[in-house]
């Protein structure tokens, strides 16, 4: 592989010590000497959360009535940004678990970061089937639970399948991401100075002393919850997808919807990778560990499902056309010329157009570029699902009924909002917790090693053994330290 | 608070304070017993009057207080508890005759439009009047109803009435008003400086009275207005029988109809009736067998016209042109203009049709038009032979009145001016908003020491009078009025005055030294002296139990001499330029109604628009001027100007602006500020309805119109299928041409029992809106308001779409009511995911609110588009005057609620409760819904479909039967009757 030797996954020359103080000195900064950039950025994303507290304070006092959302248009904002962030989740998931169980070695120096960001957008993305309930004080109504009244959900609404599917999703990653940091846990119990520190990252540990034994339990069990939350990175999105599938209205029925929002998931989800790790990886000197290399791969990945997507926008179109129905076709025309197509346009420009650039592997290696690129897709992604949700009601069965949707600014500050609440959590997983899987990148520089000297002689042994067990800290900064 | 301070206050008077309770009742009265209990300074009175209880103020609390000392005070306001009135009011024949808790009571009364009695029956539950439909047994109404009758228990309830007596803004009583009126009435002397103005005024005991009035002080003068009165119609029958008689339409004799600018369907009175005799005619298989024919040529976009089948807009002075060419061709002596007139291409076609309908056809002519006009459709009818058959001649109705409203107005108003008017007593009339700009009525009003108004509320009017009398509501007062065929009938109350109140009869008889006659008195006394014979009080039972006093339509005017057409003079100049024109308003007719928010919020039958009026302007003409929607535009006409919003609607005639009358009112409540623009600032009392010599200048501003419904075309999807009689006959099953059937995977269910469907006739649907009021009264839907409106969230459950069809510049409307479909599958209920919408064993689609927790997915998930959410607390819980509007059968929806068109739920289930109580099934038309009781023209049937006898099923089970959506598989319980017309063939419509 070409690529694989120009572009390694580490740059070459670390040691497991240098790896491991990299990475685990950024969370143990002393509190006095915390970056100037680290406070400033979070007051801002704070700030900006400011604004998801007053939109959802005014929200509740005075009722939904203070979105844009209408009696064609139920769903708008809230919905949209549902669909937005649950969509970006995947891209955690489907780097940490799917990437995991194809062996990709990769994906370790943006694993834990791609998790972290999966459940923040999750916990992002559960606030909006609350919030944009009429009455979200019930929202329990929704959970199958013994009451009173005799009374379960209704198991035929898709909107008690996402109910599930958000709950498990979230879990599951939850459980998936603690489990991957309880090893580094225990390395920065190991490594805190301050005596609170320590005791809190011993408390989160578990007790983990990075035994054989532990590393043998830990193993399967990691792996077993990668083959766990791998159908869930399929299952969300496919039922968020149905959630408008099921509908009648035109533009959403369309039994394309499940596959084509799971792609369209990655791709959202790739793109809020790249956007968020290119600034990092500058301003934490990583460029080391989150090479071009990954930076290439997530643009390859990227195009791809970019290429799904667009063949589901194309069928729909096609579909509208070949069905005969009147109604979708009116809908599928009114995207093209109506009020809302320099959206749709838009969308097609910056979901289908833009990232043909990505074929040009000086566009991928362009690292200023490739963030505009994200950008890009990531508006792009949030465009279609407006589109797909607010324009299909917008204009349905009867014209009598049309109307416009436009969003007030409690729409825009929820949705804002949102970005503060996103940035705020990842400003403090920045600085409490490792942000690259330490002992994943001292397995790596220990193989990476390997290779380098068994190379000549045993070419094809490289993945005959992919999890050996793994080396204590100790042992491993012994045998390491001097190269 | 100090001692010190308590020292220097006044001790409270308990004069004024008796003073202050006597104007309060019932709860009120509480209310301010309570602050005053409260206050030290009614502790001190205490000590003062009942020195041997002020030992027990240390101890007793504030309410043991009230029980000993106020029991007199109390007492008086606890007989306000029960709110129906002292008098005997007798329910409508059917029991109960007492009041049984929770079971509404029917009482037959009238309601007043411009004076003329609409015959209804008003329903009451524990003695609040809150439903008001109309009387089966009365001519004008035949039991159907309009929007203005639907609307009034809103304004019963308004809380902005006016609830006191006001003079020079001070609050006085009734008594202070009788006292002043003593020695005010001294001076009158033969009643030169007195003047009274009121509405029209058809009701015998008050007419009675005025002429004792003016016996008394014979040098007085009573003057009739209305901005709306029938004036062009009488002067036209002066002008042709010399005499000015009223003229009463037979629509169900009437084969061939050409109306010349007259929306009879809306703005004549007993158009209620007009409408129902219209409907059954226009059948495609109708009950004599022919379809009528209606022929419309019109000054304005009207509600009449959109049902016509040949429908021609033009500028209302040009239909003068055209009535004449008309009447020359069927050979009256009448100079007809000699080039092309406007509608040209119909005459031949039009004249022979209506020569072959000879006494079956109807001309008439519409309140818009010149006297001339209105001559020339006399002189048509008669030659026609068709004058005793579809249009008869009668006294009018407002007895006394000869059509001369705005010259008699006009004179007043000089009267006023030049000082001659002492006093002024305004009934049942608001002139210094109504009065035509030229009067300078405000002015004049100021030239007049005192002016005595009865008033509704602190109208435009009232403010400016010095004593201002509550007007007791027709709901809450005694009376009678004569209908548009002269049928008398009683206005019952059927609760006492909220606010103290009089009535015109009470007020007139306080003017002739009468200040406590009570209006049940002077009206029984009247009848008993009218109906002589008999047991009067048997005959006054009877009369109260029907409502309607039988055999006293006016008789036909015997021997009605022939039409002369000399007194025509010359055909006028053909007018060029723009002109403007007035109509009255579709929600808010003169005015009157503008404080009512339900009809404020009603959208106009084909603009759609609520909470203002707006400049109509065609496509063209707005091309032309280069106007878009919502452009400020000043409207000049002679040395006069305003501003108004501009609306372009396809149908307007073209160079012509039409504005809407009621709107623009400044005084009188909260729901009528800021909306729309006052048409009487260039409204003149010589054209008082189209003018001439219009500019229109753009403004520079942008005004935000709300309207209900954006799109106009149906995009070539057959939500309403229509057709022409012709092809009707060709193809008896074109409602279902290109329909394909809906596969399921999952089986029919076996529906047993009732099974509860609707059935809605688009051939006699007029669009009239009187099922959308009659849904909001009945099941307390919510209004919103103007910006919610905007946002696209009004709440009517049920609302009538409105389609053009054709060009904009020739349009061709169709109109279909949509409540909810009860879909059996329906797509609503399987999205909610908490099973708060549910489907009942009778295939009602129902909401339990309870269980919402406001998704909205079922709404999105809705085809028809029927789900309304309360997006903020829409429900006014906190008006205690809100609370007695509502129908205690049907829940107020609170905030994040999705609501909808239950079938009217509660009424199925009352007609059960009773059925099964007397151990029988539920008779067909035993369940009527709001809306179908509402419908004037009967186009909605309610019933049980899997019973085969039953209308509905009948209905249902003909060729034009067909499902809006239906190829969704939804399998609508919700159906149409397909719309036929009847155009003539000879007349090509061109596109």
């Amino acid at each position: 592989m070409e690529i694989l030797e120009q572009t390694p996954i580490i740059e070459p020359g670390h040691t497991s010590l240098s790896v491991t103080s990299a990475i685990a000195d950024v969370p143990l900064t002393p509190i006095r000497r915390t970056p100037v950039g680290w406070i400033a950025g979070l007051l801002l994303a704070f700030a900006i959360m400011m604004a998801l507290l007053y939109a959802v304070g005014a929200l509740f006092i005075e009722g939904i009535g203070v979105w844009g959302v209408n009696a064609p248009v139920g769903w708008a904002f809230a919905i949209v940004n549902f669909v937005w962030w649950i969509g970006i989740g995947h891209a955690g998931t489907l780097i940490s678990a799917i990437l995991l169980l194809l062996r990709q070695d990769w994906r370790t120096s943006i694993n834990r970061f791609a998790e972290a960001m999966t459940l923040f957008a999750v916990a992002n993305a559960a606030l909006f089937p609350i919030l944009h309930l009429g009455r979200p004080w019930l929202f329990f109504y929704l959970m199958p639970y013994p009451n009173s009244m005799g009374l379960w959900p209704q198991f035929r609404s898709p909107l008690v399948w996402d109910v599930f599917a958000i709950t498990t999703y979230a879990l599951v990653s939850l459980l998936f991401w603690y489990m991957g940091l309880v090893p580094d846990l225990a390395t920065m119990r190991d490594r805190a100075k301050n005596i609170w520190a320590k005791r809190i990252y011993a408390l989160a540990s578990l007790g983990w002393r990075g035994s054989a034994r532990h590393w043998s339990h830990y193993l399967s069990l990691y792996l077993l919850m990668a083959a766990l939350a791998t159908p869930l990175v399929i299952s969300v999105h496919s039922i968020v997808g149905m959630d408008f599938a099921y509908g009648l209205v035109p533009g959403w029925h369309s039994t394309i919807f499940p596959p084509y929002f799971v792609a369209g998931a990655v791709f959202s989800g790739f793109a809020m990778v790249l956007t968020l790790l290119i600034p990092l990886r500058a301003a934490f000197h990583w460029k080391d560990f989150i090479t071009a290399r990954h930076l290439e791969n997530m643009a390859k990945v990227m195009l791809s499902m970019g290429l799904v997507v667009a063949y589901g926008y194309l069928m729909e179109i096609f579909n509208a056309f070949y069905s005969g129905d009147i109604f979708e076709r009116a809908n599928t025309l009114d995207r093209f010329t109506g009020f809302y197509s320099p959206l749709f346009w838009g969308l097609i420009a910056a979901n289908v157009v833009i990232p043909q650039l990505l074929w040009f592997k000086g566009v991928r290696r362009n690292v200023l570029v490739l963030f505009v690129i994200s950008l890009i897709v990531n508006v792009g992604m949030w465009l279609e699902r407006f589109v797909i949700i607010v324009q299909s009601l917008s204009k349905d069965f009867l014209p009598s009924s049309w109307h416009i949707y436009l969003p007030t600014i409690y729409d825009i500050l929820t949705y804002v909002g949102t970005l503060g609440l996103f940035l705020t959590l990842l400003f403090l997983f920045l600085r409490v917790l490792p942000a690259i899987s330490i002992f994943e990148m001292r397995e790596l520089v220990h193989e990476t090693g390997h290779h380098n000297a068994v190379a000549v002689e045993n070419a094809t042994d490289g993945k005959a053994q992919v999890y050996p067990a793994k080396p204590t800290k100790k042992e491993a900064d012994t045998a390491k330290g001097g190269r | 608070m100090t001692t010190n301070s308590d020292e220097q206050r006044q001790p409270l008077d308990l004069a004024a304070a008796r003073q202050q309770l006597r104007e309060k009742k019932g709860k009120d009265y509480w209310r301010s017993l309570n602050e005053l209990a409260n206050s030290p300074e009614f502790e001190k009175v205490i000590e003062q009057e009942y020195p041997r209880q002020a030992s027990l103020l240390g101890t007793l609390n504030r309410r043991d207080f009230l029980k000993v000392l106020g029991a007199s005070l109390a007492l008086a306001g606890l007989t306000a508890c029960v709110p129906q009135g002292s008098d005997k009011i007798l329910p409508y024949v059917k029991p109960p005759e007492v009041l049984l808790p929770g079971k509404p009571v029917l009482f037959a009364s009238t309601v007043l439009q411009d004076g003329y009695g609409q015959g209804v029956l008003i329903t009451t539950t524990m003695g609040r009047p809150i439903k008001v439909d109309g009387n089966p047994k009365h001519p004008a109404t035949l039991g159907g109803s309009d929007v203005f009758m639907q609307a009034l228990p809103l304004e019963l309830y308004d809380p902005e009435r006016l609830k006191q007596v006001m003079n020079q803004k001070t609050a006085k009583t009734w008594g202070d008003f009788t006292n002043a009126l003593g020695s005010l009435s001294g001076n009158w002397g033969q009643g030169a400086g007195l003047r009274i103005l009121s509405g029209m005024t058809t009701s015998p005991s008050l007419i009675d009275q005025m002429g004792a009035l003016l016996k008394k002080y014979p040098q007085a003068k009573w003057v009739q207005f209305s901005p709306v009165a029938r004036n062009n119609s009488l002067a036209g029958a002066n002008l042709v029988f010399g005499q000015p008689y009223e003229p009463v339409y037979d629509f169900s004799k009437a084969d061939v109809i050409l109306s010349l600018d007259c929306d009879f369907l809306f703005a004549e009175p007993g158009h209620v009736r007009y409408g129902r005799d219209f409907g059954v005619r226009r059948q495609p298989i109708s009950a004599n067998g022919t379809m009528n024919r209606l022929y419309m040529i019109e000054g304005s976009s009207t509600m009449t016209g959109s049902n016509a089948d040949h429908r021609l807009a033009v500028k209302p002075s040009q239909i003068e042109g055209f009535a004449r060419a008309i009447a020359a061709r069927l050979g009256l002596a009448v100079t007809a203009p000699t080039g092309d007139v406007a509608g040209q291409p119909w005459l031949d076609a039009l004249t022979a049709d209506l020569k072959s309908a000879g006494k079956g056809a109807l001309v008439l002519a519409g309140e818009r038009q010149p006297a001339a006009v209105h001559a020339l459709a006399y002189a048509i009818n008669q030659a026609l032979g068709a004058v005793g058959n579809t249009v008869n001649f009668i006294a009018p109705v407002a007895q006394g009145y000869a059509g001369d409203g705005y010259t008699a107005l006009k004179t007043l108003a000089q009267e006023m001016s030049s000082g001659a008017v002492d006093t002024l007593v305004i009934l049942d009339s608001n002139p210094a908003y109504t009065a035509p700009a030229d009067l300078d009525f405000v002015k004049a009003m100021g030239k007049v020491k005192n002016v005595i108004t009865l008033a509704n509320a602190m109208d435009e009017t009232a403010v400016l009078s010095s004593w201002a009398i509550p007007a007791a509501h027709s709901m809450e007062s005694w009376g009678d009025a004569r209908a548009f065929d002269g049928t008398i009938s009683i206005i019952q109350p059927t609760i006492e005055p909220l606010y103290g109140g009089k009535s015109a009869l009470e007020l007139i008889a306080a003017l002739l030294g009468q200040p406590v006659a009570r209006g049940y008195d002077l009206l029984r006394t009247y009848w008993q002296g009218q109906l002589k014979g008999g047991d009067f009080a048997l005959t006054w039972r009877d009369l109260l139990g029907k409502g309607v006093i039988a055999d006293t339509a006016s008789a036909p005017i015997a021997s009605l001499p022939t039409a002369t057409l000399n007194g025509m003079g010359a055909l006028p100049a053909a007018a060029s330029g723009m002109e403007i024109v007035f109509e009255p308003d579709y929600t808010v007719w003169d005015g009157r109604f503008t404080n009512n928010a339900w009809l404020q919020e009603l959208p106009k039958p084909l603009s759609k628009l609520t909470w203002d009026n707006a400049a109509y302007l065609s496509p063209a003409t707005a091309t032309k001027l280069a106007i878009t929607d919502g452009d400020m535009l000043i409207l000049h006409v002679g040395e006069r100007n305003m501003q108004a919003a501009a609306s372009i609607q396809p149908g307007q005639p073209d160079d012509v602006v039409v504005l809407s009358l009621g709107y623009g009112r400044k005084e009188g409540g909260s729901v009528l500020a800021n909306s729309g623009f006052n048409a009487n600032l260039i409204r003149t009392s010589a054209a008082p309805w189209f003018q001439s010599g219009l500019q229109v200048t753009k403004g520079r501003e942008k005004y935000t119109l709300a309207t209900t419904h954006e799109h106009w075309t149906m995009e070539n999807r057959d939500l309403v299928r229509s057709t022409d009689l012709e092809d009707y006959k060709a193809h008896p099953n074109f409602a279902h041409d290109g329909e394909e059937q809906a596969i399921t995977l999952y089986g029919q269910e076996e529906r047993t029992g009732y099974a509860w469907g609707m059935s809605i006739n688009l051939n006699s649907c007029i669009g009239c809106n009187a099922c959308v009021i009659a849904c909001q009264s009945e099941n307390n839907i919510p209004t919103v308001g103007k910006d919610q409106v905007i946002r696209g969230r009004e709440m009517h459950w049920i609302r009538i779409d409105r389609y053009y069809k054709g060009s904009a510049n020739r349009p061709r409307f169709v109109y279909q009511p949509v409540p909810c479909m009860h879909c059996e599958k329906a797509p609503c209920e399987v999205v909610c995911p908490v099973e708060a919408t549910s489907h009942s064993a009778e295939g009602i689609n129902e909401m339990t609110y309870n269980r919402c927790v406001g998704t909205r997915y079922c709404a999105n998930n809705c085809p028809y588009k029927v789900r309304r959410f309360n997006f903020y607390k829409y429900v006014d819980e906190n008006v205690a005057s809100m609370r007695a509007l509502r129908n205690p059968d049907v829940t107020a929806r609170s905030r994040g609620v999705m609501e909808k068109c239950t079938y009217c739920v509660q009424r199925v289930n009352e007609a059960r409760i009773q059925a099964e109580a007397e151990g029988r099934p539920i008779a067909d038309g035993e369940v009527q819904t709001a809306c179908q009781v509402a419908c004037p023209t009967q186009a909605i049937v309610f019933g049980n479909i899997n019973d085969a006898n039953s209308t509905v099923r009948k209905l249902k089970d003909l060729p034009l039967n067909y499902g809006l959506l239906a190829d969704l598989g939804t399998q609508p319980r919700t159906t149409y009757v397909a719309q036929v017309k009847n155009p003539n063939p000879m007349i090509k419509e061109e596109a």
